[in-house]
């Protein structure tokens, strides 16, 4: 089971890459494919079965979309700090938390949060984060949260959970 | 030629950005505050160069969704482990930071958020 879907993951990734339906791509793809996962089954991730609940893909094209319009505020907030001769930032780091608890949905917060509005991610320790915040607003945990990670957070565990 | 025309586009306002991020860059105080200019308007430039192209040569549509795709998920990185690596070596915030609750903890040995990393 585990392999089969490992297989059917990698060669997805394989025809989008080599972007031909050539029967001899498509054969050479699958046999690499399935070679692969036969080696090394754990490639597509711990559970790989996750990769094939349809919500889970629903959910990730929202994401894209609600991360993208994040993403590109972010760059024009700090661009405009940038630009403005008086440089307005008032900087700290804070403590966030998360209720994500696989590895994969960990990392896919902490990237999102670097990317957008003026935080990054410095380390994350069990169900903390710290993370370097341009302007910081409020110095507690249960703020900072509320404002940096929830709105990730709702789509991130459907996503990865 | 509506399509080259917004590729044309996406590559310029990409530009803008990687600039932006240069000039942020110099101005900022700390490595912190570099990093953040440096991490997030280097990303959106980078993506937007790279659809840009995409967009304008619409056969390699694909791949530059690749490309983005595998941007998106490696910058981040690189630039959290180089925040964590600089306050690992003892980097002060600049002079004006509010608070730093990493170090705070850092001196208390984690107890609240316990296990691995």
């Amino acid at each position: 089971m585990k392999t089969g879907v490992s297989t059917v993951v990698l060669f997805v990734l394989w025809v989008a890459m080599t972007g031909s339906f050539d029967p001899q791509e498509l054969s050479v793809g699958l046999l690499v494919a399935a070679g692969v996962s036969l080696i090394a089954p754990g490639v597509a991730g711990p559970e790989p079965v996750k990769w094939l609940h349809p919500k889970r893909y629903l959910y990730a094209v929202v994401y894209m979309f609600y991360f993208i319009y994040a993403m590109v505020k972010a760059n024009l907030d700090v661009a405009l700090r940038v630009i403005n001769p008086k440089l307005p930032i008032n900087p700290g780091i804070v403590k966030v938390k998360t209720r994500l608890k696989t590895n994969a949905g960990k990392l896919a917060l902490a990237n999102s949060i670097t990317l957008t509005p003026g935080t990054l991610s410095v380390d994350v320790v069990g169900q903390y984060l710290y993370i370097h915040w341009i302007d910081v607003k409020s110095p507690d945990i249960e703020t900072a949260t509320q404002e940096i990670v929830k709105g990730f957070e709702k789509f991130l565990e459907v996503i990865f959970e | 030629m509506v399509y080259r025309l917004i590729g044309e586009i996406l590559i310029v306002v990409g530009s803008l950005f990687l600039f932006l991020a240069g000039v942020g860059l110099l101005r900022m105080p700390d490595v912190y505050n570099r990093m953040q200019a440096g991490t997030k308007a280097t990303t959106l430039g980078a993506l937007s160069v790279i659809m840009g192209v995409g967009i304008y040569h619409p056969q390699w549509f694909f791949k530059t969704v690749l490309i983005s795709l595998f941007i998106l998920l490696t910058n981040p990185v690189s630039s959290h482990a180089l925040a964590r690596a600089s306050h690992n070596t003892g980097i002060p915030l600049a002079p004006g930071s509010v608070l730093d609750r990493y170090q705070e903890d850092k001196e208390k040995g984690f107890k609240e958020g316990e296990n691995d990393s």
